[in-house]
């Protein structure tokens, strides 16, 4: 799959062309053109703020239909842990995790139960204290994608760990090939995703040359189905499934993950402007003394991403009673011990410069000084009008050849003001041999006389 | 087209006691050299280097001014206040030594860690401080 894969991608039809989603844009990646917005695929992050922002539903999640389960002869569904919040139907976990096999799945392994075996790998990382603090947790893609682009002096911070759904699915993957014998490339292994970015890390992995994920399916698409099957799931008839724990099934509220670090020397920051802010400190020197910090691109963490059904906060209280069952029904559970999986990314992400304005310095300078000198020109209201996000964001356009001054609508119609001054003196200008006005002025006389 | 000696100039006022407001100067010089393609870990070098003696200005010296030169070798970034001046500059260089008001250290700042993580970061750190006039600190980052 190619690099610049997105998942979030636009509904022509749907969109207006109007300013919403250009201006809430945390990486200025979206310029509307011929009435549509255009997203610039070197800059998009895959956060989603513009699916939620758009008024119109124009922006959309690329995500795989249910349909795609039947090309593998033994189907795995590995639901994040925000599906937990979702139902207020699931009476348990195993209710709702058999329910997924009314869908057709004939297996179901809780991405809950690999992030609490990250969390383990973390912990053992922090232990050694050989690490650049603070660490910035690796769980949300967008913001990994978002260092990458606006804050690569921090890519040495990143938690290098793979991810519980790579995790979940190398394990299941693995498990099914030893203990059931079966061919790896029957098993199908699908992601259950609350959001857009993560699509994007199974078409194309940053940390990793492929996936171990064959599909994602966003919750929303099979919310309707899943609770369907709930209601049809006797509680006699409910398997025993469940095997994550607490700590695992909190991973979908912003601190879940930092939580489970056992230590409280940590910061967990949600919402993508808000992570931006955070990273900006961290950027300046200002919270060394801070050793973990969680960083989700959604306010409220998984539990508010995109593709969710469910309303955040009441979510957040759903979830709570899973948190709560895991609680008293802890399963004596060692197999995080059992699996001695190496969790280093396999390949380090790189810095994707979009801010620069030219390979050559002495070119990007002088470029640089016509943006300033263009910035200072626009009026500076950032009214989006041009189809960019702002007027700086204008200027930047139109030193990079993208755009033209006569966007802005204000340098326009400055252009026709001068051109219709012009135009007018212009007009008023008579050739002598067609100047037959006898009351005119002394030039008059003046021919008269010879 | 002549452009080996061009400079780029900028200049930011530092304002009095407003900690909402410290840290723009060396923002907006970050985004600055984003757009010049400098590498990430001297853009975090200049950022933080700034930063730190922008908040000084602020904290210890009701505010000053900025002046920014980039050419193709180097930052200079030029610090001014007309603050109380620094008594004891070789102290103040020590790692530790505050003499910022406790309010001020409430507030995660003033933790004496200006001018030596100034220093940390610059390649070249100038300081000329005069008691009841003013200090002006001159940072060069070679690029």
């Amino acid at each position: 799959m190619n690099e610049y894969f997105h998942s979030v991608t636009l509904d022509e039809e749907k969109c207006k062309g109007c300013t919403n989603c250009i201006k809430r844009c945390p990486t200025e990646a979206i310029r509307v053109r011929k009435g549509k917005a255009r997203i610039i695929a070197e800059r998009c992050i895959d956060c989603g703020e513009c699916i939620r922002v758009c008024p119109y539903r124009a922006k959309k999640a690329i995500t795989d239909p249910l349909e795609i389960i039947k090309n593998y002869k033994y189907k795995v569904a590995i639901p994040a842990p925000t599906i937990y919040g979702q139902f207020r139907a699931a009476r348990s976990t195993n209710h709702l995790l058999t329910a997924f096999k009314l869908l057709g799945f004939d297996h179901v392994y809780e991405v809950a139960k690999a992030a609490e075996i990250v969390s383990n790998a973390t912990r053992e990382l922090m232990k050694k204290n050989n690490f650049r603090k603070p660490l910035i947790s690796s769980a949300c893609p967008a913001v990994v994608r978002l260092i990458q682009v606006r804050f690569p002096s921090l890519i040495d911070n990143i938690l290098k760990l793979e991810s519980p759904m790579e995790l979940a699915a190398r394990i299941v993957k693995d498990e099914l090939v030893k203990n059931e014998n079966m061919r790896i490339e029957d098993i199908g292994v699908f992601f259950i995703t609350p959001c857009a970015a993560k699509v994007t890390s199974i078409k194309a992995p940053y940390e990793s040359e492929k996936s171990c994920v064959d599909g994602a399916i966003s919750i929303k698409d099979i919310y309707l189905k899943l609770l369907n099957a709930l209601g049809e799931v006797k509680e006699e008839a409910e398997e025993q499934l469940v095997k994550s724990g607490f700590e695992g099934i909190r991973w979908a509220s912003s601190g879940g993950e930092s939580l489970a670090l056992g230590t409280d020397n940590f910061l967990a920051v949600d919402g993508i402007h808000n992570v931006i802010s955070i990273l900006e400190e961290l950027e300046n020197d200002k919270l060394k003394d801070v050793d973990f910090i969680e960083t989700l691109a959604c306010q409220g963490g998984c539990l508010g991403g995109a593709l969710t059904v469910e309303n955040l906060y009441v979510a957040k209280t759903r979830i709570k009673k899973f948190i709560d069952m895991a609680k008293k029904n802890s399963v004596e559970d060692n197999s995080a011990n059992i699996y001695e999986y190496d969790l280093l990314w396999t390949r380090n992400v790189e810095h994707k410069p979009i801010m620069q304005l030219d390979d050559d310095f002495e070119v990007a300078m002088q470029k640089l000084e016509t943006l300033r000198t263009i910035s200072e020109d626009l009026p500076g209201l950032d009214c989006g009008a041009c189809g960019a996000p702002n007027c700086k964001a204008l200027a930047e356009d139109i030193v990079r050849g993208n755009a033209n001054e006569t966007d802005c609508v204000f340098k326009l119609r400055e252009k026709v003001r001068a051109l219709t001054i012009q135009m007018m003196e212009i007009e008023s200008m008579m050739p002598p041999v067609l100047d037959k006005d006898d009351k005119n002025s002394d030039k008059t006389d003046k021919k008269d006389k010879y | 087209m002549g452009l080996s000696n061009s400079i780029i100039r900028q200049n930011y006022i530092i304002p009095a006691d407003d900690f909402s407001l410290a840290g723009e100067a060396s923002s907006s010089v970050k985004k600055m050299l984003n757009q010049l393609g400098v590498p990430p870990k001297t853009v975090k070098r200049v950022s933080i280097a700034m930063y730190e003696a922008e908040i000084n200005a602020v904290i210890h010296a009701g505010g000053g001014t900025a002046d920014v030169a980039i050419d193709k070798e180097k930052v200079l970034i030029t610090i001014n206040d007309e603050g109380p001046g620094i008594p004891d500059v070789e102290l103040a260089m020590k790692e530790g030594f505050s003499t910022a008001p406790d309010s001020v250290r409430e507030m995660g700042f003033g933790a004496g860690m200006g001018l030596p993580n100034i220093k940390r970061y610059a390649d070249k750190l100038d300081i000329k401080t005069e008691v009841g006039k003013g200090t002006r600190v001159q940072i060069t980052v070679l690029l």
